[in-house]
């Protein structure tokens, strides 16, 4: 017993030892980081009327760094696609029956969150918001439904379903891949329209993700439904 | 020391903090939260360091750690229904006990 | 004046943080955890605000903190629990 706490001891102590190794190492490089760097940040201005939008970061999200959201729209995707691979999904009893209370702050809520939804959605193109913050308020009210009330989301694994997820994915990809058959690269908006796109692309990516992070929330793939 | 190597410092300590809780406990939960509060840090020292330009802080980390922020969600998600179904196959959602 | 008042609140921000991030990570019942995590959530929500983005502190405060709190809170209602484990032995993995 005596040798099994030196040896635990031991492994602690080298535990500690290496993060203060890591830690020292890590306070040594920001030391050597210059004090004023302006980054990125003159580029983006300068080249902020040709985006579309008038919010720099939206500006960044969905036009100079498009690809980097394609792709974190595929991994949200690929993730809810893990989940229906590995769990059906688990719906508690609804609390209808045993508790009046919350059944009537979720009737008043989840009206005024979806409200909120759309607002921060809109407001993405001039100040701050946008698909994501949008998205994760709507999966707050998806939330809320499950664990009060979850009979009335009807969630079956039909089409309409299947849709409303891949929506973002499929609407980004298609105005994505849109400007080759006019001869340009992808995610090359034309200047006219590149506001009217943008907002498009982040309507669908709040639906899609909303659902998506309330089905993951929800923890599966839901039971087969009749189309 | 002025603002953002501050901030960036104080990040750092967060995610050492997290490191040493996902190295010691061997509850999954544990580990998963363990993970969140390191990605925090990493988010913090980004974007303290995006600030260094005065006022007109660098948009660009934002963009990317908006990102983050979202991907890690979505991973601790999944985590957290693979540890659901690993408690469902095996009995408990913990590592073994050292048995030395 | 207003530098000194800019000072102290990054300092008070700083302290409040770094006790919330060992508050979780330690303690080793799980319901005290995850409430840390989530004011955890909240005030790293309040530092990106500090440091200039408001798009990530509206992200942090929806996905970080409620999101992440939401799921967690029901992680741990699934994963404690009694499970039997043996024909004649109960085995439960509460915290």
């Amino acid at each position: 017993m005596n040798k099994t706490n030196l040896f635990q001891s031991l492994w602690a102590l080298l535990l500690i030892a290496l993060v203060f190794l890591f830690g020292g190492m890590l306070f040594w490089s920001l030391y050597h980081i210059p004090e004023y760097s302006d980054g990125l940040s003159t580029m983006v201005t300068q080249h902020m009327p040709n985006s579309g939008v008038k919010s720099e970061v939206t500006a960044i999200l969905l036009n100079f760094r498009g690809y980097d959201t394609l792709l974190e729209i595929a991994v949200l995707f690929a993730a809810l696609l893990g989940a229906y691979r590995i769990s059906p999904i688990r719906l508690d009893k609804s609390l209808v029956q045993s508790n009046p209370v919350i059944l009537s702050l979720t009737q008043y809520l989840v009206p005024i969150i979806i409200l909120v939804s759309g607002y921060i959605l809109w407001l993405g193109g001039h100040a701050a918001g946008g698909a994501f913050q949008a998205g994760a308020v709507l999966a707050s009210a998806g939330v809320l439904l499950v664990i009060v009330r979850p009979e009335s989301l009807n969630l079956k694994h039909t089409i309409y379903l299947n849709f409303i997820l891949i929506m973002g994915l499929l609407v980004f990809t298609l105005i994505a891949f849109l400007p080759i058959l006019t001869g340009g690269t992808i995610l090359e908006y034309p200047r006219k329209w590149a506001g009217t796109m943008i907002l498009l692309i982040e309507a669908a990516s709040t639906l899609s993700i909303g659902f998506t992070l309330m089905l993951l929330f929800a923890g599966g793939r839901p039971p087969a439904g009749d189309n | 020391m002025n603002l953002p190597f501050f901030y960036a410092c104080f990040g750092i300590l967060i995610f050492l903090i997290g490191l040493i809780g996902l190295a010691i406990k061997p509850n999954i939960l544990k580990k998963l939260i363990s993970l969140n509060v390191m990605g925090s840090g990493i988010f913090l020292v980004f974007v303290a360091l995006a600030k260094r330009a005065g006022l007109s802080a660098d948009p660009v980390p934002h963009a990317m750690v908006l990102t983050g922020l979202v991907v890690s969600v979505s991973a601790t998600a999944l985590g957290v229904i693979l540890a659901i179904r690993v408690k469902q196959i095996y009995g408990k959602a913990e590592l073994p006990e050292d048995s030395r | 004046m207003i530098a000194v008042f800019e000072i102290l609140f990054d300092i008070l921000l700083a302290i409040v943080i770094l006790w919330l991030a060992i508050r979780t990570v330690y303690i080793d019942n799980m319901f005290e955890s995850i409430m840390s995590f989530i004011g955890f959530g909240l005030f790293m929500s309040m530092a990106w605000l500090r440091l200039g983005s408001i798009d990530l502190a509206l992200a942090e405060a929806a996905l970080g903190s409620g999101i992440s709190g939401a799921l967690l809170l029901m992680a741990k209602k699934k994963l404690s629990g009694s499970v039997v484990v043996n024909n004649n032995h109960t085995e439960s993995s509460d915290e």
